[in-house]
């Protein structure tokens, strides 16, 4: 078998593709005018900004004036989260309504938000993964200023019914925010349509560089200025626009937005191919909803391993990958994701997440379900976990 | 989180990985919840560790220190077994990251678990040779 690079973490950050680079590189060197100058090429440069703006409206279902550029996901995120909270309580609303599994730029908003006085419910998210339409419903009280639920879950991919949790909170006159990060470009979305009130979308995932993203609010919804300064950002936010990168983040959107069921047909079909192949290794299981879930997502844990060093074997082979261990986010606790579906620690701490794009290759599939059995095998053979584990088996069939 | 050279290669090329029949002294620490165990085997001839294996289910710190701390320890008398730290092992790995000292101190452990069996199989008090085997003292997950 021959050693190949194969590119499986595509939930982590993406390549940036040929069109949207060449769609960037003109304001680098020629187009680098400030937005806000008066002359033709600031002039030029403000009008690239507002095209892409309204590009990203588009891509979205959103008008052009509902689109505030941020440096990406997680300063939306926190902007959405904390400028809703900041100003509901003011009307005496002091309750945010979220779920377990949310990644860290909301949960740690709504923790920081706990000790300024909020109270904050977390959500279960079950076995498969999934919020309860009707615990949202529960949830929310005469207080609640808030709901904020992430579009699909970052590890397991597993979607959340985004259009009901809405019609849920605008039922009870209550805001609905999500964190649409991993879902934009892979899941159709229409902020009108699915009453979405403020959304958080970054471009590193899907194909822009990084440090750009956006966060759409709805027309009508008040936001806090996030950083004082100049007027850029409707005078929300502070400095001077990263043009190259916002029309770069535009194109790349404007691409990830296109003929999503055919691609997602394709991406599907390759990870379902995944998933199957890895769960013929004993003692393996897919973790999250099998059928609710991105296209491109694949996460499986492997009993007896840990699954830092089945990372580590598996960048020998030349396979990007990531894991929920606890041992490759630089804590003690494995994936706060898995446990909340349930996993046992060592169970959570053997995890390995594999996402795959419209780049990825039926060979990269192939040399992936070749590669990981080998590497699973010999990381078991030399698991002590691995050993008892078998041995309970035998003792316990006796 | 960048680990050094001798670090990946100890955890590509794992040395004295494996079990032996009629050990002179078994050793396991860690726990699974945490995410590491390493479980040590020695032969002793006359004092002197004659052959040392082990087994580790953890990160690739678990892996590369439990191979380190064999290497260490092999072919050297018992005396100077008990003296090995976790330190000389990180040195010898050209250091870990911080939050993987831990994995070290799991090695020296799991080499002073080892000895305490051995000299419990001798009909030794091995605590006041070995001193008290500590329980995970760096994990918080585990209560």
């Amino acid at each position: 078998m021959e050693k190949r690079f194969v590119y499986a973490d595509n939930a982590a950050t993406t390549r940036v593709t040929k069109p949207v680079l060449d769609a960037m590189l003109p304001y680098f060197t020629e187009e680098y005018g400030n937005a806000s100058s008066i002359y033709a090429l600031g002039r030029s440069a403000k009008k690239a900004l507002e095209t892409a703006r309204e590009s990203v409206a588009g891509s979205l279902g959103a008008e052009t004036s509902e689109i505030y550029f941020t440096s990406g996901g997680s300063e939306a995120d926190n902007w959405a989260i904390r400028s809703a909270a900041h100003r509901l309580a003011k009307k005496g609303k002091k309750h945010i309504i979220t779920s377990v599994f949310e990644h860290h730029a909301v949960l740690h908003t709504c923790q920081a938000l706990e000790k300024e006085g909020f109270e904050v419910t977390y959500l279960p998210v079950y076995e498969n993964g999934i919020v309860r339409v009707e615990d949202v419903k529960n949830a929310i009280r005469e207080d609640t200023a808030l709901v904020t639920i992430m579009y699909a879950n970052n590890e397991i991919g597993t979607i959340q019914p985004i259009p009901e949790i809405a019609a849920v909170c605008h039922e009870k006159g209550v805001l609905f925010h999500t964190d649409a990060v991993q879902a934009v470009g892979n899941v159709e979305i229409d902020v009108k349509a699915q009453g979405i009130d403020m959304l958080s979308v970054s471009g590193h995932k899907l194909h822009a560089q990084k440090g750009i993203g956006a966060l759409y609010v709805r027309k009508g919804i008040p936001i806090d200025n996030l950083i004082y300064g100049g007027a850029q950002e409707r005078n929300r936010r502070a400095g001077t626009e990263n043009v190259a990168a916002i029309v770069g983040f535009a194109k790349a959107l404007e691409i990830a937005v296109k003929d999503i069921p055919e691609k997602a047909e394709k991406i599907t079909a390759m990870r379902n191919r995944l998933i199957d192949g890895l769960l013929k290794i004993s003692h393996t299981r897919l973790n999250g909803d099998r059928n609710k879930r991105l296209p491109g997502n694949c996460n499986i844990s492997f009993e007896g391993i840990e699954g830092e060093s089945l990372l580590l074997m598996l960048d020998l082979n030349g396979i990007c990958a990531s894991s929920g261990s606890a041992c490759t986010s630089g804590s003690l606790d494995p994936s706060h994701v898995l446990l909340a579906l349930g996993l046992k620690h060592e169970v959570a701490h053997g995890s390995l997440r594999l996402s795959i794009s419209n780049e990825t290759t039926d060979e990269d599939i192939d040399y992936i379900l070749e590669v990981v059995p080998k590497v699973a095998e010999r990381l078991r053979a030399m698991s002590p976990l691995w050993e008892r584990i078998i041995k309970e088996e035998v003792s316990g069939g006796k | 989180m960048l680990y050094s050279e001798k670090v990946l290669d100890h955890f590509s090329n794992p040395r004295n990985v494996g079990e032996i029949e009629n050990a002179d002294g078994v050793g396991e620490v860690g726990n699974a919840k945490c995410g590491d165990i390493m479980k040590m085997y020695i032969k002793v001839d006359n004092g002197i560790i004659s052959d040392v294996k082990f087994k580790t289910f953890g990160c690739g710190a678990a892996v590369a220190t439990s191979s380190m701390a064999t290497e260490l320890i092999k072919g050297k008398s018992i005396d100077d077994a008990l003296k090995l730290t976790n330190k000389a092992v990180v040195e010898a790995l050209d250091g870990l990251p911080p939050v993987k000292l831990h994995c070290s101190v799991l090695a020296e452990q799991a080499i002073k678990a080892a000895l305490s069996d051995y000299y419990s199989r001798q009909g030794i008090d091995p605590i006041p040779l070995v001193g008290e085997i500590g329980e995970c003292e760096d994990c918080h997950t585990c209560e």
